[in-house]
């Protein structure tokens, strides 16, 4: 649904987005995770097609955004990071705007109306200006907006942010429910957020994409995993994969090419301290370990960074 | 198509804001002071003539209609800048240019509405000021072509002055300054055409040409002269085709 390839955006001064590249399935919900700063907002404006990137492509809902702008708007429904609501106008008035601006067809465009307003809540304050509503309420409307023609695609820019704690909750459901029938990209600088409603997530860094991977995975990582790096002369691969699966603890062994040598990446728990079995283990079998240690890239690494960064900021 | 939705939007916009209220009541009551005393000069003139033993009775086409709208066009001028302020500017600030420009709409489709809109407003404060005019049907029987090409006229202006204004508003996100820029650029139109007073050099009357009011004067006096309408929608087309420009480029920097 979403494939974006080397998508980069540079200002006058410096590179908002470097080299961004994942994909998004049909159907999946996908947390784009990274401190303030980081170029999420930027990486969705060029999405939606509100501004056009420097370098690389991007398809969306099976367009690309820079040849077929207009079928990819289309098909997206875009919440940006401040709702973009008219105070004057009744929320009603505003989303009958919106859909026509959208162009749903007049017939049954009342009925969509009032059945999106019902879905976000919003039907009790339907006559109010949108000027007088709470800040929850204006999430809800902006949401409403989004969906209002039932795009394919649904990008929301930080939805939960500004809100107080209940109103987190209602948006957070609101955006579950919402799963089933769209794609969704939403961005956030919470990781519990990304636990709660994503499958997947995409953490950027400073305009750099720095991991992808499923929200399992990652909770994982972050909750007491750790990454070991290990390089063994003297053995074939299968034997010391063999020998490594043994050792409790250890979650996951990939090799990694390499000439001559055997490397691993190997994914452990860390309450488990592995590496001195891993050490007895390798040299037990008659084995020269070459290298053992930690990689600082861990997620866990990755969200300390991110972390300290949003403070810095 | 979709240029009649954002149309429709910026007008229930406009009448829902005090703003368009104090401009039209502003209109309303200066045009009226205007009307009143072209009037009122009207017939003293006329009695002096009569007594003076004048027999051709002072035209009132002349005397009051011209005078009026070559008044409601000066006073048009100054309001423009206040109506054209918000146009971009407003939507830029508060963010609502994205969904604008995320939903699927031609930059042509958004300026076009947002001049039309404007237009429509810019035709109903005209439409109070005809009230005064109708007033004069009471007491006679003056011609309405020259009103209608004097509205016409207005309208063109208006047209024009309008798109120079939303040109404007797309360049800055702060309404006042839009504002304020609007304004100095009305005013200059408008002293423009006074160099033309001092010394008639090509350079003078080239200037003068630029000057949105020189080419209003035709209209006042009834006359259609193709020469200043084609002035006035060179102006509506490159104003709004320079609005999309400034569109264009605020998309790659913003
Ligand atoms: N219009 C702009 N001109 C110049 N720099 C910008 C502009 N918009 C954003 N930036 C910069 O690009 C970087 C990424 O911003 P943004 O995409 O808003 O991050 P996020 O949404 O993750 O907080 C920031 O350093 C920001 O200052
Ligand atoms: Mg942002």
């Amino acid at each position: 649904m979403i494939k974006v390839e080397g998508l980069t955006k540079r200002y006058a001064r410096h590179v908002a987005v470097d080299h961004i590249s994942f994909e998004v399935a049909k159907g999946q919900i996908v947390g784009f995770l990274g401190p303030n700063g980081a170029g999420k907002t930027t990486t969705m404006r060029m999405l939606t097609c509100f501004m056009p990137p420097t370098e690389g492509t991007a398809e969306v809902a099976g367009y690309d955004v820079i040849q077929n702008p207009m079928e990819v708007k289309r098909r997206i429904g875009y919440l940006p990071e401040t709702p973009p609501l008219y105070p004057d106008m009744e929320v009603a008035e505003y989303l009958d705007f919106v859909s026509r601006i959208k162009n749903l067809p007049s017939a049954g465009r009342q009925a969509r109306i009032n059945q999106v307003m019902e879905r976000c809540a919003v039907a009790d304050v339907r006559n109010k200006e949108i000027g007088k509503l709470s800040k929850g309420y204006k999430q809800r409307v902006g949401l409403a907006q989004a969906i209002i023609h039932n795009p394919d695609v649904l990008i929301l820019d930080e939805p939960t942010s500004g809100l107080d704690p209940h109103q987190i909750m209602e948006t957070r459901d609101l955006i579950r429910e919402l799963a089933g029938d769209h794609t969704i990209i939403l961005s956030t600088h919470i990781l519990p957020e990304v636990e709660q409603i994503c499958e997947r997530v995409v953490i950027i860094a400073k305009g750099k994409l720095v991991a992808t991977d499923t929200v399992a995975n990652l909770t994982t990582n972050l909750r007491g995993a750790e990454t070991i790096a290990l390089e063994v002369i003297g053995g074939d691969e299968a034997s010391v994969r063999e020998r490594l699966d043994r050792i409790a603890g250890i979650l996951k062994v990939t090799t990694v090419p390499t000439d001559g040598r055997v490397r691993f990446t190997i994914d452990a728990d860390k309450e488990k301290n592995v590496r001195p079995e891993i050490a007895r283990a390798i040299i037990g079998s008659g084995w020269e370990l070459h290298e053992l240690h930690g990689v600082s890239m861990s997620l866990e690494n990755i969200f300390l960074e991110l972390t300290s960064n949003k403070e810095a900021a | 198509m979709n240029a009649f939705t954002i149309a429709k939007k910026e007008l229930n916009l406009y009448f829902r804001s005090p703003i368009a209220y104090g401009i039209m009541g502003f209109f309303a009551l200066v045009t009226g002071f205007f009307f009143y005393s072209a009037v009122g000069f009207f017939l003293q003139r006329s009695m002096q003539m009569a007594q003076m033993g004048q027999s051709t009775p002072m035209n009132v086409d002349e005397w009051v209609v011209r005078n009026v709208l070559s008044n409601i066009s000066v006073v048009g001028l100054f309001l423009i800048p206040m109506m054209t302020m918000r146009s971009f500017a407003e939507e830029k600030r508060t963010g609502t240019i994205e969904l604008l420009i995320t939903s699927p709409l031609r930059d042509s489709e958004i300026i076009i509405g947002k001049w039309l809109g404007a237009l429509v407003m810019y035709a109903t404060l005209l439409g109070l000021t005809a009230v005064n005019m109708v007033t004069l049907y009471a007491y006679g029987t003056p011609d309405w072509r020259p009103m209608v090409v004097g509205y016409l006229g207005l309208l063109l202006q208006g047209g024009a002055l309008l798109a120079i204004g939303i040109l404007i508003s797309s360049t800055t996100r702060n309404q006042i300054v839009a504002g304020v820029a609007g304004f100095c650029v009305c005013l200059l139109l408008w002293v423009l055409d006074w160099v033309t007073a001092f010394e008639a050099s090509t350079l003078n009357k080239v200037i003068a040409y630029i000057s949105v009011v020189s080419h209003f004067e035709s209209f006042a006096k009834g006359v259609v002269d193709l020469k200043d309408v084609v002035y006035y929608i060179t102006m509506i087309v490159l104003g709004l085709f320079l609005t999309a420009r400034s569109m264009d480029s605020m998309r790659w920097r913003a």
